[in-house]
C-alpha cells in the first residue's frame, strides 16, 4: 500500500519534471508535452514496478544454500492475469484517445493539408462520372484527390489563409526558404511570431526530414511529393533547422535557423532581403533563379549553386564539391522545381 | 525415459558414428552441429558488428568528423545494422532453435536435415559477402536503404548489400519451414500441443512472421536492384516511381523482423525462469498464445516507422493503434515472468542473472515502444537518438541479453561441461552497466535534439555522447570474459551431468552433449514441461529411474 504510494507519487512528480524536452516555441510543443508527460508518469510507475519486483526478488527469494527444494507449484491466477491485460488495455485506450485528440489539435487531419487547390480544380474538371453523386452544390474548395501529407490547418483555422507562407526545399545538403509573396531566397528561415506560418516542403534529390526540435514537428520531404507543416510559432529566439533522415555524406551538416523574430525585426529583415527586382509578378520563378546558374551550365553540379548559399550555412564550398562527385546530375534532377 | 550414463552409451543403430571436430566444417545434417555453426559463425559476425559500433561510438566522442570520413562512417552504420540483424540476432536465434527444438519436442533430427544444413550454408557467404564489402565499395544507405538514396550512393556497394540480404532471407525462409514442420509434426506422441515447451510455441510464432514477411523483403530488394542494375523505375521518382512503396514493402518484413529476433528469446527467458526460481512458468497459456497474438499482431504495425513520411493521417492512426496493442501481450509475458520468479527459490547464476537482466531492460525498450507508437510525440522523436536507444533497449537489451541468458543455460548440455560463474558473472555485471550507460544518454539527447546516422553534431550534445562511448568501451570489454569463459570451460570446465539444472523439459533428459540422434529411445512424458514445486500426488506416479527433478519435494511439506 505504501509501496503503492510511493509508486504513484514518483511516477506523477517524475512526469511533471524529467526535465528532458528542449523549450516549447509553440501551442502545438505544448501539447505534444502534455502527452509526453503523461506517458512518462505511466512509464515512470511500470518501470519502477517491474524493477521493484526484480530487485525485490533478487533479495527476497533467493536459494537459501542447501536447499534444494522446489518453490509453491502456482500455475496461474486467472483473476490476475485478467487484471495485468485489462490495465494496459485500459492504458493503451486513454493513449490512443489522448494522442488522436492532439493529432487532431495540431492540425493533422486537415484534409486539405499539402493541397495546392489550383490543381485540385484541374483534377476535379477530369474527375468524371462520381463527382455529381458527391455535393454537387458544395463549395468547390473542400474536395481533394490527393494524400493529404505532413501537419495541417488546426481545426479552427481550417479555411483561413495563412499569414506567412513559404516554400522549403531540401537538397544535397542544404535548405532553401523562398517567401513567394515577398519574392525572397534564402538559406535560414525568418518568421515573424505569433502568425501562422505554412511550409511548403519539397526534396529535389534524395529524401530529406525537416526537422523542428523546439517546435515538434517533422515531417520527410520526398521527391515527387509535396507536404506541409503548418503552425504558430509564439516564442522569438532562433532555433535550429534539422535533416532527420540520412541524405548521403555530409548528412549531419544539412542544419539551418529558424529566426522567430518580432513584427518589427521580421519587416526590417524583409526589407533588407527583398530582391532588387520589384516585378512581384517576375518572384515566383525566384527559386530558379538560384538554381539559374545550373541551367546556364549544364553542366555545373548541385555543388556549384549551393556554393552561393555555403557561407551563410557554415559550410566550406571546397568540402561541398568533394562530397558531390559520386552523384548523377540528370537533367531530370530539376524536374521536381 | 533417461539414459542414466552407464559409463558409455549403449549401442543403438547409430551408435558406431562419433562426432569429430572437423564435422562442424562440413555440411552436416545433424541439427546439433548445424545449430552450433549458427551460434558459432553468428558469434563471429557479432564481434565484427561490435568492432564497427565501437567505431561508430569513437567517431562521436567529439562533435567533429574527425576521426573516420563522413562517407566511411555511412558505411560503417549501414554494415553494423545490418551486420547485427542479418548475420548475428536472427542467425543466434535460428542456432538455438535448430539445436533446441529436435531435443525439446523428442525428436531425432528436424524435419528436413538436408535442407537444415543447406541453410546454415547460406549464412556464411552472404556475411562475408557482405563484410568484405567494405574493402571494395560499402553500402552506404543505412541498414533501412531508402531510395533514391540508396540508388544514388554506388552501384557496388548497394548491390553486393542487396544480394547478401536476399541469401540470408533465403536462409531464413529455409529454416522457419523445418521449424514450422517440426514442431507441428514431430513432437513425440505423448506430447499435446498444450505441453509444449514455451520455446517451441515461441518459434512457431517466430517462423509464422519469417514466412509470411521475408518474401515482401525480397520483392522490395529485388525491386531495388532492377532501380539501381537496370535502370527501371519502381521506386526511383525520377522515373515515375515511387520511393514511399520501398518503405512499405521493406517495413512490411522489417518490423516483424524485430519479433523474429525477439521472439526466440522470449521462449528462451521463458524455459529459463522456471529451472533457475523452481517453480512452475505462471500462466503457461497466456504466454504461449501471447506469442502468436505477437506475431499477428506484428504484421499490421510496419507504417509506424514512416509517420513522418509519405502517409496520410488515417493510417497513422491506424498504426498507432495496433502498435500500442502489442503493449498488452508484451505486457502479459513480462507480468507472467514476474510472478514465475516472485516467491520461487532463485538460484542466482549466469544464465538466470541474465534472464532477469533481460526483463529489466526489456521492459524499457517496451515503456518507449509505447511512447514512440503516440504519433504526436513520434514525430518529433522520430529519426532520432531517442529511436535509436529504444532499439537498441529492444534487441540489445531483449535479443543479445536473452541469447546470452541461453547459452548459459544450456551450455552444460551442448558441451557437457559447467561455466565459470565467477567469469558469467563479471560478464554480466559488465554488461548491464555498459548497456545502460550506452543508451540511456541516448534517450535525452534524441528528446533534446541530436538526430541519427550523423558523423558529427552540436558541441552541446557532448557529454551525452562520451558517456555512452565510456559505455560502448565497457560493452567491448565485456565480451572479454564471455570468451574466455567460453573457450576454457568447453575445453577444461567441470563435467556436467546430463541435467544439472534439474529441469523437465525433455532435452535435459539425454546425455550431456546428447548423442548423435538424440536420443536412445524416444522419451515418453510423465510430466508438463514446469511442473515444478510440490505436487503430493506425483511422487507416486514417476517412474523407478526417472529424473532426479522431483526427489526434492519430499522435503518439502
Amino acid at each position: 500500500m505504501l509501496a503503492g504510494i510511493t509508486l504513484t507519487l514518483a511516477s506523477l512528480w517524475y512526469g511533471k519534471n524529467h526535465g528532458l524536452m528542449p523549450v516549447e516555441a509553440s501551442s502545438d510543443a505544448a501539447l505534444v508535452d502534455g502527452l509526453f508527460d503523461t506517458m512518462m508518469m505511466i512509464g515512470t510507475a511500470i518501470f519502477l514496478l517491474v524493477w521493484g519486483v526484480l530487485i525485490i526478488c533478487l533479495f527476497k527469494f533467493r536459494r537459501k544454500p542447501g536447499d534444494e527444494t522446489d518453490g509453491p507449484a502456482i500455475e496461474g491466477n486467472i483473476p490476475l492475469e485478467i487484471v495485468w491485460t485489462a490495465i494496459p488495455v485500459a492504458i493503451v485506450l486513454v493513449l490512443g484517445i489522448y494522442s488522436f485528440d492532439v493529432y487532431n489539435s495540431m492540425g493533422g487531419f486537415d484534409p486539405d493539408a499539402a493541397g495546392d487547390p489550383g490543381v485540385q480544380v484541374a483534377m476535379l474538371s477530369e474527375g468524371g462520372s462520381a463527382m455529381p453523386l458527391m455535393d454537387a452544390g458544395a463549395p468547390k474548395k473542400a474536395r481533394h484527390n490527393h494524400m493529404a501529407l505532413g501537419i495541417g490547418a488546426s481545426p479552427d483555422e481550417i479555411g483561413i489563409t495563412p499569414d506567412v507562407t513559404v516554400n522549403v526545399l531540401g537538397m544535397q545538403y542544404a535548405w532553401i526558404f523562398t517567401y513567394p509573396e515577398l519574392g525572397i531566397t534564402s538559406g535560414e528561415l525568418h518568421l515573424p511570431a505569433n502568425k501562422n506560418v505554412r511550409l511548403n516542403l519539397k526534396a529535389q534529390d534524395v529524401i530529406h526530414a525537416f526537422w523542428l526540435p523546439e517546435f515538434r514537428i517533422k515531417q520527410d520531404t520526398i521527391p515527387g511529393m509535396e507536404s506541409e507543416l503548418r503552425f504558430t510559432p509564439t516564442r522569438v529566439g532562433d532555433y535550429p533547422i534539422i535533416c532527420a533522415e540520412l541524405c548521403g555524406a555530409y548528412h549531419g551538416g544539412m542544419a539551418s535557423r529558424l529566426y522567430v523574430q518580432s513584427s518589427e525585426d521580421y519587416d526590417k529583415w524583409v526589407q533588407e532581403s527583398m530582391p532588387v527586382v520589384e516585378n512581384a509578378s517576375q518572384t515566383a520563378a525566384d527559386l530558379d533563379k538560384l538554381a539559374g546558374s545550373a541551367e546556364v551550365g549544364k553542366n555545373r553540379s548541385d555543388a556549384d549553386y549551393l556554393v552561393s548559399a555555403a557561407h551563410q550555412m557554415g559550410l566550406d564550398p571546397q568540402a561541398l564539391e568533394q562530397l558531390h562527385p559520386a552523384m548523377p546530375h540528370d537533367s531530370g534532377l530539376h524536374a521536381s522545381l | 525415459m533417461t539414459t542414466q550414463a552407464e559409463m558409455s552409451i549403449a549401442p543403438s543403430a547409430h551408435a558406431h558414428a562419433e562426432r569429430k571436430w572437423w564435422h562442424y566444417f562440413t555440411f552436416c545434417e545433424d541439427h546439433k552441429v548445424i545449430g552450433l555453426q549458427y551460434l558459432v559463425t553468428a558469434f563471429f559476425f557479432y564481434a565484427i558488428g561490435g568492432a564497427l559500433a565501437t567505431a561508430i561510438r569513437t567517431e562521436l566522442a567529439t562533435p567533429a568528423s574527425d576521426f573516420v570520413s563522413p562517407n566511411t562512417y555511412n558505411s560503417l552504420l549501414t554494415l553494423h545494422g545490418t551486420i547485427m540483424i542479418f548475420l548475428w540476432i536472427i542467425p543466434a536465434g535460428a542456432g538455438l532453435a535448430n539445436y533446441l527444438i529436435p531435443l525439446m519436442v523428442g525428436a531425432r533430427d528436424m524435419a528436413f536435415p538436408k535442407m537444415n544444413a543447406m541453410a546454415f550454408w547460406m549464412v556464411p557467404p552472404a556475411g562475408l559477402m557482405l563484410v568484405l564489402s567494405f574493402f571494395l565499395e560499402s553500402p552506404q544507405a543505412g541498414w533501412t536503404s531508402y531510395p533514391p538514396l540508396s540508388l544514388m550512393t554506388g552501384k557496388v556497394g548497394e548491390g553486393i548489400w542487396i544480394f547478401s540480404l536476399l541469401i540470408s532471407g533465403t536462409s531464413s525462409i529455409l529454416g522457419a519451414i523445418n521449424f514450422l514442420v517440426t514442431i507441428l509434426k514431430m513432437r513425440v506422441p505423448t506430447m499435446t500441443i498444450h505441453k509444449m515447451p514455451l520455446f517451441c510455441w515461441s518459434m512457431l510464432a517466430t517462423a509464422g512472421l519469417i514466412l509470411v514477411g521475408t518474401p515482401v523483403l525480397a520483392g522490395a530488394l529485388i525491386l531495388l536492384a532492377f532501380d539501381l542494375l537496370a535502370g527501371t523505375s519502381f521506386f526511383n521518382p525520377m522515373g515515375g516511381g515511387d520511393p514511399i512503396v520501398y518503405q512499405h514493402m521493406f517495413w512490411f518484413y522489417s518490423h516483424p523482423a524485430v519479433y523474429i529476433m525477439v521472439l526466440p528469446l522470449f521462449g528462451a527467458i521463458s524455459e529459463i525462469l522456471p529451472v533457475h526460481a523452481r517453480k512452475p512458468i505462471f500462466g503457461y497459456k497466456a504466454i504461449a498464445y501471447s506469442s502468436l497474438v505477437i506475431s499477428f499482431l506484428g504484421l499490421i504495425v510496419w507504417a509506424h516507422h514512416m509517420f513522418t513520411s509519405g502517409t496520410p493521417a488515417w493510417l497513422r492512426m491506424f498504426f498507432m493503434i495496433t502498435t500500442m496493442i502489442i503493449a498488452v501481450p508484451t505486457g502479459i509475458k513480462v507480468f507472467g515472468w514476474l510472478a514465475t520468479i516472485w516467491g520461487g527459490k532463485i538460484s542466482y547464476n549466469s544464465a538466470m542473472l541474465f534472464a532477469m537482466g533481460f526483463i529489466a531492460v526489456f521492459v524499457i525498450g517496451g515503456i518507449t515502444g509505447v511512447m514512440l507508437a503516440a504519433v504526436p510525440f513520434d514525430i518529433h522523436v522520430h529519426d532520432t537518438y531517442f529511436v535509436v536507444a529504444h532499439l537498441h533497449y529492444v534487441l540489445f537489451g531483449g535479443s543479445v541479453f536473452g541469447i546470452y541468458a541461453a547459452i548459459y543455460h544450456w551450455f552444460p548440455k551442448i558441451t557437457g561441461r559447467m561455466v565459470n560463474e565467477t567469469l558469467g558473472q563479471i560478464h554480466f555485471v559488465l554488461t548491464f552497466i555498459g548497456m545502460n550507460l550506452t543508451f540511456m544518454p541516448m534517450h535525452e539527447l534524441g528528446l533534446m535534439g541530436m538526430n541519427r546516422r550523423i558523423a558529427f553534431y552540436d558541441a552541446r550534445f557532448t557529454s551525452l555522447n562520451q558517456m555512452a562511448t565510456v559505455g560502448s568501451y565497457i560493452l567491448a570489454v565485456s565480451t572479454v570474459p564471455f570468451l574466455i569463459n567460453a573457450v576454457w570451460s568447453w575445453m577444461k570446465g567441470a563435467k556436467a551431468t546430463d541435467n544439472p539444472w534439474n529441469a523437465l523439459t525433455l532435452e535435459w533428459q539425454t546425455s550431456s552433449p546428447p548423442a548423435i540422434e538424440n536420443f536412445e529411445v524416444l522419451p515418453v512424458l510423465t510430466t508438463g514441461p514446469y511442473d515444478y514445486g510440490e505436487h503430493p500426488s506425483e511422487e507416486s506416479e514417476l517412474p523407478p529411474g526417472a529424473s532426479p527433478v522431483l526427489s526434492g519435494s519430499s522435503s518439502g511439506s
